[in-house]
């Protein structure tokens, strides 16, 4: 039962060319970037990525766009600062986007995740981004139906884990987190500390183990530093 | 005198009432936090996974894993609560926020809100905005009344993508608050110095004008910000 790699370059070893990775991770908080540096080490090319912003360079996710490694990006916000080579891929006809609303975005993955054949959902009703999908009313309110979506690899940031892969999440760290690591075939964490087998209390776990197939102890330094004592 | 972005904002904030949840976009409506009146318990939501946003961390206060949804590093209130993403969602499709106030490049006269995208050879991204607009309880839009220069963003119908059909309650500009109601879009405040033919003359629609319009009461200044422009 002990899911801990010793390196983020072991972690990623097996993933083929053409894979579908989601990845966690709003702002800085929660981006496994060690995870996502170690696959642009890889080389690989044709790469579906479920991520919710652009990517920049200091996040790996941009390099990995920049360097043509990405066939096609399912995302929400792909227009932030800093999310040039989206920009310049897109606008070159090289990288495929599909763009959700926020809140279609995580659902459809919660929903891929929990087993459940999709949803309806009251947002984009009526605007471009519903076209082609089917509509039904509800109550006398139209709602959209979106499908289901997993992966075959998830690449996860956490901030503690124990060796069976119980995780804990600090803050805002958590935002596609938790629900990318039920949605995928293969979970890979990234963790800044991988502590005891019954450390973590029971109330704090926020992704149980049965998600989790792989665990990367990637310390940084700031939280040594500056974190609160864990409880 | 128009009101500066900022004195949108502060207008805004006087509106809020106690115990309200608010989730504010980026833009003008994200500086409505700084205005929040004292004495009322107002808690923000940020998409990203918080209730209970407070103001923007000092260089000392920085916890790198702790954003709001504009990106910036924040501090949290006592009693904030972090959450994932799809509870965030439930929170906003869900009806449970009582106000969201966004940004808009058009509204129309019937509430319809076009915010996401101007057509053209550029990349398209959404984010929340169309799931808060369609899952507040109320939504508000914060905007100068015009384009820099000078089209009317409240239209007829929008000719930009839309957000969301006949989701907006209340329109704040620089010159004016209007309200929807129905198909009727009503004057409702003009800003210090501001008549109602120059909102008239700037709005792209018609308006109801009731028989006395009231003139904002707005400082000159907050803070050493000012709220009215020179």
């Amino acid at each position: 039962m002990d899911r801990v790699v010793a390196t983020c370059d072991e972690a990623v070893a097996d993933i083929p060319n053409g894979a579908s990775i989601m990845i966690g991770g709003f702002g800085p908080p929660g981006i496994p970037v060690n995870l996502v540096k170690a696959l642009r080490r890889r080389k690989l090319h044709d790469l579906v990525l479920i991520y919710c912003g652009g990517g920049t360079e200091e996040d790996g996710i941009g390099g990995l766009i920049a360097d043509g490694a990405v066939r096609k990006l399912i995302t929400s916000f792909p227009t932030h600062p800093g999310a040039t080579a989206v920009r310049e891929k897109y606008l070159a006809g090289e990288l495929e986007l599909e763009v959700l609303p926020q809140g279609t975005f995580v659902e459809r993955i919660r929903a891929g995740g929990a087993g459940l054949g999709g949803f309806y959902t009251p947002t984009g009703v009526g605007t471009e981004l519903a076209e082609g999908k089917e509509v039904r009313i509800i109550d006398g309110r139209p709602y959209v139906f979106e499908l289901p979506l997993r992966a075959d690899y998830a690449f996860v940031k956490a901030y503690r884990a124990d060796r069976w892969g119980n995780l804990v999440y600090r803050r805002t760290m958590r935002n596609f987190n938790p629900i990318m690591a039920t949605a995928a075939n293969i979970v890979i964490v990234e963790v800044d500390e991988v502590v005891p087998v019954g450390a973590l209390s029971p109330e704090e776990i926020e992704t149980p183990c049965i998600f989790v197939d792989r665990v990367v102890e990637v310390p940084r330094d700031w939280i040594r530093r500056a974190a609160p004592a864990p409880r | 005198m128009p009101l500066t972005r900022e004195g949108i904002a502060y207008r805004i904030a006087q509106d809020l009432p106690d115990e309200s949840f608010v989730n504010l976009g980026t833009g003008i409506p994200s500086l409505v936090a700084r205005f929040l009146p004292p004495g009322k318990t107002i808690l923000i939501h940020s998409e990203n996974g918080i209730l209970g946003a407070g103001p923007k961390a000092r260089p000392d206060e920085i916890d790198p894993d702790l954003v709001n949804a504009n990106g910036d590093y924040v501090t949290l209130i006592p009693g904030a609560s972090v959450f994932d993403h799809a509870l965030s969602f439930a929170i906003i499709r869900g009806g449970h926020l009582t106000h969201a106030v966004l940004g808009a490049l058009q509204v129309s006269r019937r509430g319809d809100l076009a915010s996401w995208r101007i057509p053209g050879p550029r990349v398209p991204g959404v984010g929340g905005a169309m799931d808060i607009a369609v899952g507040a309880q109320r939504v508000w839009v914060a905007t100068m009344h015009t384009t820099d220069q000078g089209e009317p963003k409240i239209v007829e119908e929008c000719t930009y993508p839309l957000t969301a059909a006949r989701c907006v309650r209340r329109i704040y500009t620089d010159l004016a608050v209007l309200s929807v109601e129905g198909e009727q879009l009503i004057l409702e405040e003009v800003a210090p110095g501001v008549t109602v033919e120059d909102v008239v003359a700037r709005t792209g629609a018609p308006l109801t004008i009731p028989p006395a319009v009231r003139t904002m009461e707005i400082p000159t200044e907050f803070a050493g910000t000012a709220l009215l422009a020179p």
